[in-house]
């Protein structure tokens, strides 16, 4: 397996305050990799300075290759942000279609591409109604739909099924195994203990610090525990 | 590209946003109404230059409120605003020639003229008053229009978008912007553009309804007008970026309106500085409405053309260009 991410001696701070402590992982290509941590443990700083928009304190962020943070390798990542950033006086065709554009899509392969998105996350019946008019479901699914809109290569998510029912919650992932049967390396956060167990791999974070990584079913016998929140508490009080 | 598709999000989220485009749009309108309907007049003080003024009569005149400058080139002086008006002796005749561009002077002055005559001994002087500027300055509101439509169009351009880019950030898709292939500048000339095509429409309107219902005087090119209110919506656009910057929330962008818009109104040519300390004077120079302020009295009311105004529309250019450049440097600063 080739690593698609890789994450080095990696430092993150806001002023003095560190927040990522010496980050060791690798991210292999084609799977499915779970950052699992409460809240405060440093997840959304981690994934932002995954796609570049936060620049690495110290330490080597490499994605495909390239040290981020990197313009032009945004164009493999497709990104959602644990805060729906939504046009709210927009439709969701019209959100769709002023992201597509800044990915530099072009006609008929933009309209294309954003009729499969609004079928893949259930809005195509929606498409002309206003975000504003939205469910808070609703908003996260147009806020997914828009990170997989340019086929990226790496799929980067923060918390992308919080205020998503069961049901749909399922779909998603369906839609996850998807990306990954074609090649596409999908990147979580979650505190969701269930959903963590649906990763190919995991990362404990806590405090900023990688604690652990690897199959669920290694991250377990590795705590000799049945769980992976026994697993999480029991490898967290190790360090500590 | 790229460009475009934040020049057509703009426009869209406009065109749905009706309170924000009546705020453009009829809120200037509206209050220049209010001024129009309310304004009144005040007396100040004048500088005179004399030419062939007999001594005796110099001395009657002087008074409180009135000065006599001693210069040797009276017209230029007066083109300059130096003094406001010249009085000429020619025979028995005594011409005078106002600066009406400025307000209230003609009435003021004339009236004090008159008076001083009338209780001298020189009863055989009449009094001839000729406008130096083609333009009919009537009421006091003439003379401040072309000064309000400037600063109204500095106000809520600055106000909708400051509190736009503001937004931007708040609701966090700036930050979704930022995992884009978008460049900073990009960001900018987008908005800048976006919102470029608002303040068009607004400097139209407003300059339409002040000369046609309000009958504000043009002397000088309607296009310049409009060029010059769009230089100023500008300026007032890249600075209302520039401070959202230093703002959390909508809130703390209304506190600049106190800070930067409104001590802008007391260098703008609504208030005579001419009496002020020349650190006063000083401070008006950093201001951008000054300028444009400046640039379309001199249009509107002495009809000057692009050559007259051409250093405050550059001095305008200056200004956009500086907040624009600061703008990408903080926006680069904050995309890391």
């Amino acid at each position: 397996m080739c690593s698609i991410i890789r994450l080095e001696q990696l430092n993150q701070a806001y002023g003095k305050e560190m927040v990522l402590k010496n980050v060791q992982l690798q991210i292999n290509k084609g799977e499915i990799y779970g950052l699992l941590g409460p809240s405060g443990s440093g997840k959304t700083t981690l994934v932002k300075t995954l796609i570049g928009a936060l620049t690495p304190r110290n330490g080597l962020v490499q994605v495909d290759g390239v040290q981020m943070p990197n313009l032009k390798k945004l164009n493999d990542i497709g990104y959602m942000a644990q805060a729906d950033a939504l046009y709210d006086e927009l439709t969701a065709n019209e959100n769709l279609t002023f992201f597509a554009k800044l990915y530099q899509m072009q006609g008929s392969y933009r309209n294309k591409r954003i009729t499969e998105v609004l079928e893949q996350v259930d809005l195509l019946q929606d498409k002309d109604k206003r975000v504003e008019n939205f469910s808070g479901g609703m908003k996260r699914r147009l806020s997914l739909g828009i990170a997989l809109l340019h086929e990226p290569k790496i799929l980067i998510l923060d918390e992308p099924t919080v205020g998503i029912d069961p049901v749909l919650r399922n779909r998603i992932w369906d839609s996850f195994y998807k990306l990954k049967k074609s090649g596409v390396t999908v990147v979580i956060t979650t505190h969701v203990m269930d959903e963590a167990e649906k990763c190919d791999r995991l990362g404990l974070l806590r405090n900023g610090s990688i604690l652990a990584s690897g199959t669920p079913n290694s991250l377990k016998e590795q705590a000799g525990v049945e769980t992976i929140e026994e697993a999480f508490l029991q490898l967290g009080s190790d360090q500590s | 590209m790229k460009i475009a598709a934040i020049i057509t999000r703009i426009i869209q989220q406009f065109l749905r946003d009706k309170r924000t485009l009546a705020l453009l749009f009829l809120a200037p309108l509206l209050i220049l109404v209010l001024t129009w309907v309310v304004l009144d007049q005040e007396a100040g003080n004048y500088s005179v230059a004399t030419i062939d003024v007999p001594g005796q009569l110099v001395e009657q005149i002087e008074s409180d409120s009135i000065e006599i400058i001693d210069t040797d080139t009276p017209y230029e002086d007066l083109a300059d605003g130096e003094v406001q008006a010249v009085l000429v002796m020619e025979g028995q005749q005594l011409e005078i020639t106002i600066d009406n561009s400025q307000p209230n002077i003609e009435k003021a002055l004339f009236m004090h003229l008159q008076r001083t005559l009338s209780i001298s001994e020189n009863s055989a002087i009449q009094l001839d008053v000729e406008q130096y500027y083609k333009a009919e300055v009537e009421t006091t509101f003439d003379y401040v229009g072309p000064v309000l439509i400037g600063y109204f169009a500095f106000f809520f351009v600055f106000l909708v978008g400051g509190i736009s880019f503001l937004r931007e950030k708040s609701q966090g898709t700036m930050e979704r912007l930022f995992a884009t292939p978008i460049r900073s500048w990009e960001i900018i000339s987008g908005y800048l553009a976006g919102f470029g095509v608002f303040a068009i429409i607004q400097s139209i309107v407003v300059i339409i309804f002040s000369v046609y219902v309000l009958t504000v005087p043009m002397q000088g090119s309607i296009l310049l007008v409009i060029f010059i209110t769009l230089m100023l919506a500008l300026t007032a656009l890249t600075l209302g970026m520039l401070l959202s910057t230093f703002a959390k929330n909508e809130f703390q962008m209304m506190q600049f309106i106190p800070i930067v818009i409104v001590p802008q109104a007391f260098f703008s040519g609504l208030f005579s500085l001419d009496s002020a300390p020349a650190w006063v004077e000083g401070i008006g120079r950093v201001m951008p409405i000054k300028y444009g302020a400046s640039a379309l009295t001199d249009v509107m009311i002495k009809g000057n053309g692009l050559g007259e105004v051409s250093l405050d529309l550059l001095i305008l250019l200056g200004f956009s260009s500086l907040f624009f450049i600061l703008n990408l440097v903080t926006l680069i600063a904050y995309r890391k």
